[in-house]
């Protein structure tokens, strides 16, 4: 064994480059006029539509944790926020439109995230990640038990209102896509001017080297917090979304530990500081289980037994997370730039 | 009964909480201190000591040989896990690692119930839980029995790391790592020994958690009850994981019964990390932790 073992690792990654436009729009294209003729409602509800708010988790986690550095496990927290801030502003503000009650959602979403931001100011690494499990727990507690969020309903699972733009209903599956779709359209356009910009340089900074990154002038808190906001924004965005147009129930239960995890490795599957790696994240996790229980059915038969299913997925999953630290830490979004610019892969 | 005997008993109570957390945090001291690895996937490790124990000994293994079997799976399990997932990784960024013994976790968990099945065991390890009075406090003798147990590791840690050759190297690698290679101590080798030491902590810790709650799989979310026990004492400090420890279980217990009732109860999920946030905003690296936490 070599003593390059202890070698500090310095990141060799180049910047991000500044992203050329056409190749979201195309494939927002294809996503907005083609696949909507598709006549499949399972295809819309169980994966398009969780795969869009996954999606939108992952970008706002890969803001925070890919870029600037900040290792959080509290993401499925402010999913929770965002889903029952939406809940509660749209169910008792009178004419709220929808979309203001998701701008909204994510604005409550952005103030507990400063709130919770606040220790990334003293704590670092590992101390962080820690105090992020703070926002898990006691976010879910309070959502729990305190009634008013849930407008004392014993039931403890509650339907949003009914959605609509205007006088159009989004009450079906294709449609609940496109809604989806579109706001997550717009907050990945903002996201991508985002990183490109001054402020995406001061993250990747910070991430890098905070103290070198102050030298430079870079305004280590401020843009600390900023982030911070921002992230739980998205996410805060994304719970609304996951709850309203895919769950179409508002509960804290789903918004467990284990979704933060998800959404963790959603980002390390697709690739760290990489807009679209997060949607080759969310893709990969939302299909993987689908094709793992159809894998199951083939092979064991039709009554097999699913709780199998889940401790193998479970264990491939684990066994992914490991591989690509290890072989690809850049993630899908690497390997997908390799095959597409097998030139430009040499470093 | 007094208010203060009351209060007492709550105390102890929850001081005998804080000993079980500090057993499951002294196997994350080990690893993070001679390696500098957060191993998340220590709860995994205590799950899968405790159930393999427990079904080797349905099985109709005697306790003994039960665990004499799993002692050594504990350490071929600690040694495979340095040599095929971590060393490949060394010198990774610390976070990087931490995301590997995440993915390590769920595969020890899904493993362990892939194997042994997802039913829940009784675990009888032979002592009653019985309380005894001890100058006025009712204490269970189980709970003596947990801290005997958890001062005898802590006794046989210190004595391994003072006074064998193997401990000073332990912490030559936790002192500085360079230096340490550069004295021609082999790291890996040292890093496979300290799994395995935290392998037989795991083992230890599930069997003493087991007794108390049940062999099934909540036993690997400890590994959370355990986190706020070591920002309080430090990442790498043993003393910090039993002090940490003891202060978390006592506020924890306190907390539930003196204001749990007026918010709902259900408080100590998040109650110790509170207590640990607000701790870490006047001391960053906790009670005895080194000044230097991030290698970044």
């Amino acid at each position: 064994m070599s003593s390059t073992v202890l070698e500090r690792t310095t990141t060799t990654a180049r910047l991000p480059r500044s992203h050329g436009y056409w190749g979201p729009a195309v494939v927002l294209a294809i996503f907005a006029l083609i696949i909507p003729q598709i006549h499949s409602d399972y295809l819309f509800d169980a994966i398009l539509t969780p795969f869009l708010a996954i999606s939108l988790a992952a970008l706002g986690l890969n803001l925070l944790t890919g870029y600037a550095g900040q290792v959080s496990l509290g993401s499925a927290a402010f999913m929770a926020v965002g889903a029952f801030a939406g809940y509660n502003f749209l169910l008792r503000v009178p004419g709220l439109p929808l979309l203001g009650g998701f701008a909204l959602a994510g604005l409550t979403a952005a103030t507990i995230g400063i709130v919770f931001g606040l220790p990334s100011l003293r704590l670092r690494g590992f101390y962080l990640a820690v105090s992020t499990l703070a926002t898990q727990f006691f976010v879910q507690w309070a959502l729990t038990n305190i009634s008013w969020f849930s407008n004392d309903d014993t039931s403890g699972v509650i339907s949003p209102p009914a959605m609509h733009i205007g006088s159009l209903s989004l009450e079906s599956p294709v449609r609940r896509y496109l809604l989806c779709l579109g706001v997550v359209a717009v907050l990945t356009f903002l996201a991508m001017r985002l990183v490109s910009g001054q402020t995406g340089r001061s993250l990747i900074a910070i991430r890098d080297s905070e103290l070198a990154a102050r030298v430079l002038g870079v305004k280590v808190l401020r843009t600390k917090l900023f982030i911070f906001a921002v992230s739980s924004f998205y996410i805060g965005v994304a719970g609304a979304l996951w709850s309203f147009a895919y769950l179409r129930t508002v509960e804290p239960d789903g918004f467990d530990l284990d979704r933060s995890f998800e959404i963790l490795f959603v980002i390390i599957i697709g690739g760290l500081a990489s807009i679209r790696g997060a949607f080759l994240g969310a893709a990969f996790i939302v299909v993987l289980p689908l094709l793992l229980s159809r894998l199951g059915a083939t092979i064991l038969g039709p009554g097999f037994d699913s709780g199998l299913v889940d401790l193998v997925q479970k264990i491939i999953l684990g066994a992914l997370i490991i591989v690509f630290l290890r072989v690809e830490p850049a993630g899908l979004s690497a390997l997908l730039a390799r095959l597409r610019f097998p030139a430009r892969s040499e470093q | 009964m007094s208010a203060w005997g009351f209060f007492g008993e709550v105390l102890v109570a929850g001081l005998a909480v804080g000993v079980m957390y500090a057993l499951v945090a002294i196997g994350f001291v080990l690893i993070y201190k001679t390696s500098g690895v957060l191993n998340f996937a220590q709860g995994a490790m205590l799950l899968f000591a405790a159930l393999t124990f427990v079904s080797l000994h349905e099985k109709g293994v005697s306790f003994a040989l039960a665990l004499v079997i799993t002692l050594v799976i504990m350490v071929v399990l600690g040694i495979a896990i340095e040599r095929f997932v971590l060393r490949p990784m060394a010198g990774q960024p610390p976070i990087t690692l931490f995301m590997v013994t995440l993915g390590l976790s769920y595969i020890i968990e899904g493993g362990a119930e892939l194997i042994w099945g997802t039913q829940v065991h009784g675990l009888d390890l032979g002592i009653e839980d019985t309380p005894i009075q001890i100058a006025g406090v009712l204490v269970s003798k189980f709970d003596l029995f947990c801290a005997g147990v958890a001062a005898v590791m802590v006794i046989l840690l210190t004595v391994l790391f003072r006074y064998t050759r193997t401990g000073l190297s332990f912490r030559a690698a936790a002192e500085d790592q360079y230096a340490a290679l550069n004295t021609g101590l082999r790291l890996p080798r040292i890093w496979a020994a300290v799994w395995a030491t935290a392998g037989v902590v795991a083992l230890v810790a599930g069997l003493l958690w087991g007794a108390r709650t049940g062999v099934q799989f909540s036993l690997s979310l400890v590994v959370l009850k355990s986190l706020p026990v070591l920002v309080l004492g430090g990442f790498d400090s043993i003393a910090g994981a039993i002090v940490g420890g003891l202060i978390i279980g006592a506020t924890e217990n306190l907390a539930e019964v003196y204001l749990g009732s007026y918010v709902g109860g259900g408080i100590d999920s998040w109650v110790a990390y509170v207590v640990a946030l607000g701790f870490l905003l006047v001391r960053p690296s906790g009670l005895f932790g080194q000044k230097l936490v991030e290698r970044v």
